[in-house]
């Protein structure tokens, strides 16, 4: 094989990985779209007058992962299946984006820590590398921080609300979430990077606990995460 | 601040067991468990490739400084063999690599290994051009990373005897732009030990690379825009040589035609990159 034919095998090569890369961009920037619809449904609990609707929040975020799930399955066509790490890059992401949504939805109706399991049947994904397009542990953990991080925020919007008792349930929560991660050997990557934020998230909500209960304000203060 | 209930459950004899306030039995810590050993799995699979292709960067570069010799020994045909034998060992530890990726997405751990397979391409294309005068291909390469597995092996599980190890176009693209820097050098003391036709050869291989590389340009993945800019670099002090030669040859008697390219190189090495 001369250089020449040599160097013309390998740019069809590259051609057609480009091409691939092009059309899951092209789904990716979509499943951005929805995710951002459904971060701005669920931004509104954090108002006042959004508590009261939270049960209404959640069910219209479920109907937008509908929409999601089709999107994805879209995705799932754009590429072979054995090479989901080639462009993993492409969809981490907004993927990663999708699991705190999840999980943001999850906990409001539940006050539960979704599973990772649960999360896949959300989005229509697998959980097993093996049966095609799954969801990488590190994106799913990924997920789970950026909602932490959000729920500190709740906590302190929950207090202006006047309700002072999700604090402390959110509180619990996190403790827990955080003790979760401290049993995790992080390697210095960007995960590590995000679960080194979860530090603040975990005071600030402690902070928030700590003026509750020095103002006599949460009633049930030894149990509260019971629920 | 975490919910000191002490529950004396039994617990699994793992790594982070000491962490005292754990609560290992609610269902939030079980996952986290299962977490704990994915991840842990994961991380030790990638640092023993990482290990691996380490230690074939080491052996392909030993390969490459062995096979420079040839230029200067009159007969070449011991150090071929000898640069065969150790590219033998190289392939057994990639058939390593092949190993610890069977069953896995290769791409996953792709960042591991990258820098081994990359060395290992530019010896073996290096070896292969001393010997033929042309460039290996990619299916030349991956051709001889087939891999029988030994026996025990195949009597523990039976089937999938063969293992194969695919060499990636970028990771070949990025080798054969390293094997440029390599045949720059090889040019240079060529014609140090009086050797007039090997730099004209190795001037008409290295264009056709460049117009190869040139061809691809900007499509092909980032590193290799970076590589480009030293592969014009020597191609350029290849095309001196042989300008010099050309111009001078017929003038200097050819034992001083050492010193004139030894100043040069002299001049040159400098701005050599680590290849």
């Amino acid at each position: 094989m001369s250089v020449t034919e040599m160097f013309g095998y390998i740019q069809g090569f590259l051609d057609a990985d480009q091409e691939t890369r092009e059309d899951i961009r092209k789904v990716v920037q979509i499943l951005e779209q929805t995710a951002r619809e459904i971060l701005t449904v669920l931004q509104s609990v954090h108002q006042p007058s959004g508590f009261k609707e939270i049960p209404n929040k959640c069910a219209k975020a479920r109907e937008l992962f509908c929409t999601v799930r089709t999107h994805i399955a879209d995705l799932k066509t754009k590429f072979p299946m054995e090479q989901y790490y080639r462009f993993h890059e492409h969809w981490r992401f907004v993927l990663q984006r999708s699991v705190f949504l999840a999980a943001f939805v999850v906990y409001l109706e539940s006050e539960a820590l979704v599973t990772r399991e649960e999360v896949a049947k959300i989005l229509g994904i697998e959980v097993v590398r093996e049966r095609g397009f799954h969801l990488d542990v590190e994106d799913y953990l990924a997920g789970v921080l950026i909602m932490a991080s959000e729920l500190s925020r709740l906590a302190v919007n929950s207090v202006t609300a006047g309700d002072y008792n999700r604090p402390l349930r959110i509180s619990n929560f996190i403790n827990e979430l955080d003790s979760g991660f401290r049993l995790l050997n992080l390697k210095n990557d960007p995960l590590r990077k995000r679960y080194d934020g979860l530090k603040y998230d975990v005071k600030k909500i402690e902070e928030v606990v700590y003026d509750l209960s020095i103002r006599g304000l949460a009633k049930e203060s030894e149990s509260g995460g019971g629920k | 601040m975490n919910k000191r209930q002490g529950e004396g459950c039994p617990r699994k004899n793992t790594d982070a067991a000491q962490d005292e306030s754990a609560n290992t039995c609610s269902p939030v810590m079980a996952a986290f468990k299962v977490f704990q050993q994915e991840l842990d799995v994961k991380h030790d699979k990638y640092e023993r490739l990482v290990k691996l292709s380490r230690d074939i960067t080491i052996e392909s570069k030993r390969t490459i400084f062995l096979l420079h010799r040839v230029t200067s020994v009159p007969d070449t045909t011991e150090i071929l063999k000898e640069a065969d034998t150790k590219l033998d060992g190289v392939r057994q530890k990639i058939g390593q690599i092949a190993e610890e990726l069977r069953g896995e997405d290769i791409y996953q751990f792709h960042r591991a290994y990258t820098p081994g397979i990359q060395e290992y391409v530019e010896a073996v294309s290096f070896l292969h051009y001393i010997r033929q005068r042309s460039l290996i291909s990619l299916e030349e390469i991956n051709a001889r990373l087939v891999f029988m597995r030994s026996e025990k092996d195949v009597a523990e599980s039976a089937g999938a005897q063969v293992l194969t190890f695919q060499v990636t176009p970028s990771d070949y693209l990025l080798g054969v732009a390293d094997l440029t820097g390599e045949l720059m050098r090889m040019c240079i003391s060529s014609v140090g030990n009086g050797d007039i036709d090997t730099p004209f050869q190795l001037s008409q291989f290295l264009r056709q690379i460049h117009d190869g590389f040139s061809y691809i340009g900007n499509t092909g993945p980032y590193e290799v825009s970076k590589k480009l800019h030293t592969l014009r670099q020597s191609l350029g002090k290849v095309e001196d040589a042989c300008y010099t030669l050309r111009v001078r040859g017929s003038e200097i008697p050819k034992h001083m035609l050492a010193d004139v390219f030894s100043s040069r190189t002299a001049l040159i090495d400098p701005e050599e990159g680590v290849v």
